[in-house]
């Protein structure tokens, strides 16, 4: 609804002045008259009529309530919804990450106007004060208004280019709710609903394109393993030792076959892959049944369409596990030296796992140590802690 | 249309540009053009050693902020929206350096009476 009427008033603190209207316009009407047969349609229309009249009148508009965006999940969502309305959310999603504004805006940006959460929920995801979000949404705005962003899909010649900062954004999401930096819930679950939530949205409008079918099969076997990633008591559960019986299969399942249609693009592109190596984790039966030279394989591959520093740290335990823990240490020790990984904890953690099982302890404990020292997030913590002992 | 400075930052001071290089800045309101924008005016600063800069009424030899690529000229253009200003300002001539693109709150020339 937000998307709809941002595409009359084309000034996005203007259309969010619009909607709160018309839900107060329908609390007023829906009483007195009754909630009409479909509701939705209703608060769009009037959204769109308010945001009409508001722009006429030349107002500027700004909201200081919170933003009333309507929650996906409501049963307000009409499925023979005015057919407007998809194209819209994608121009929202496209407006929102566009390469002009900074990721840290992008990813402010779609968890607000597109997923509707909350300044407050935001600022906490992301370790943020909340009048520092606040300012930064408000000046990410103000940007698209005064820069002229404009609200469209971006035609075929450009849409490789604009997609890929709208897939990072939403695997950024993901990832962030895979493993919570900071706090005591390895998972949190709710960022990570929305991300596959956006995932889904975004191959349904555009099931033509590769990269987006790889980053949802991405996001799939995410999900499908999440239940198994701690233990009952929220401790960090190893790979090796989780329960694959607990995976969702039938998400597995629609991964595999995503990941199929994501791998034809020639060369297929960084989602797909990333997407073909998770659904190999979790086809295997076991660690030790895993296609392990397939997946270093595709980490090869993925170096090559994706140089970046934390790709080469995976591949490195992939090669471990296809030519033993000392290829994958010099690997290891490698990345180190060129010193782009310098605060990433799961550098250390890797290299420790790696001492370990060469049996140089001692080796070994200092770089649980050094991980440790990296890491803030509770359940993570316990593990590095017990793996000290 | 909306109207946008184009900054041009080179670390060659202007008076080394080859004549190629030139050639292609005398072309560029043409190409704009042709593109479905507007070069509205244009100004080709001298080299940055030229300049004197005034700070609280005190006097320093060069420019305001020391910069390794310098401000070169500004140019200034109408385009549909920031992605067609951006397509436009690609198109502009750059030996060693880049261009920014800020929208314009207004722009005058002033006509002697």
């Amino acid at each position: 609804m937000l998307a709809a009427s941002v595409r009359v008033t084309r000034d996005l603190d203007a259309a969010e002045e619009s909607v709160q209207e018309a839900y107060v316009a329908a609390l007023q009407a829906w009483s007195r008259d009754g909630v009409p047969a479909r509701p939705g349609a209703w608060l769009t229309t009037v959204a769109r009529r308010n945001a009409l009249n508001a722009m006429a009148r030349g107002r500027t508009l700004r909201a200081k309530l919170p933003l009333l965006i309507e929650p996906e999940t409501t049963d307000m969502d009409e499925p023979n919804e005015i057919p407007a309305i998809p194209d819209d959310r994608l121009r929202l999603v496209f407006t929102c990450c566009h390469p002009a504004l900074s990721r840290e805006a992008q990813v402010a940006l779609t968890l607000r106007l597109v997923c509707g959460v909350s300044t407050t929920d935001i600022a906490h995801a992301f370790l943020v004060a909340e009048p520092t979000l606040a300012a930064r949404l408000t000046r990410a705005k103000k940007k698209i208004a005064a820069a002229g962003i404009p609200y469209v899909v971006p035609g075929p010649a450009d849409l490789p280019s604009r997609l890929d900062p709208v897939l990072t954004v939403v695997h950024l999401l993901a990832t962030t709710a895979h493993v919570a930096p900071t706090g005591d819930a390895l998972v949190r679950v709710d960022l990570a609903d929305r991300a596959l939530d956006l995932a889904r949205m975004l191959h349904a409008l555009l099931p033509a394109e590769p990269e987006v079918a790889g980053l949802l099969a991405l996001l799939l076997v995410h999900h499908a393993r999440r239940a198994t990633r701690t233990d009952a008591d929220g401790r960090l559960a190893l790979l090796e030792d989780q329960d694959r019986s607990a995976w969702d299969r039938a998400a597995i399942a629609q991964a595999d076959a995503l990941v199929v249609g994501a791998l034809g693009a020639a060369p297929p592109g960084r989602f797909a892959l990333q997407a073909a190596i998770a659904a190999l984790h979790a086809q295997a039966a076991s660690v030790e049944e895993t296609d392990w030279p397939q997946i270093l394989a595709l980490y090869d591959e993925l170096q090559r369409v994706w140089p970046a520093p934390v790709v080469a740290l995976n591949r490195a335990v992939a090669v471990a596990m296809v030519d033993g823990p000392a290829a994958g240490l010099a690997e290891v020790e490698a990345i180190e030296r060129a010193g782009e990984l310098a605060g990433y904890r799961y550098l250390p953690s890797t290299k420790a796992d790696l001492l370990r099982r060469l049996g140089r302890h001692e080796e070994a404990a200092e770089a649980y140590r050094n991980a440790l020292a990296l890491t803030e997030n509770a359940a993570e913590r316990a593990f590095l802690g017990e793996r000290l002992a | 249309m909306p109207q946008y400075a184009v900054l041009i930052y080179e670390r060659v001071p202007p008076e080394e540009l080859p004549a190629e290089v030139m050639e292609a800045h005398g072309a560029l309101p043409g190409r704009i053009a042709e593109a479905g924008g507007r070069t509205i005016a244009g100004l080709a600063l001298a080299e940055p050693s030229t300049a004197t800069s005034i700070r609280d009424g005190l006097l320093t030899d060069g420019p305001f902020i020391e910069t390794k690529e310098v401000l070169g000229g500004i140019f200034m253009i109408e385009a549909r929206d920031l992605d067609h200003a951006l397509e436009l300002a690609k198109m502009t001539p750059i030996v060693d350096g880049g261009v920014e693109v800020r929208p314009l709150i207004g722009f005058q020339v002033l006509e002697d009476s």
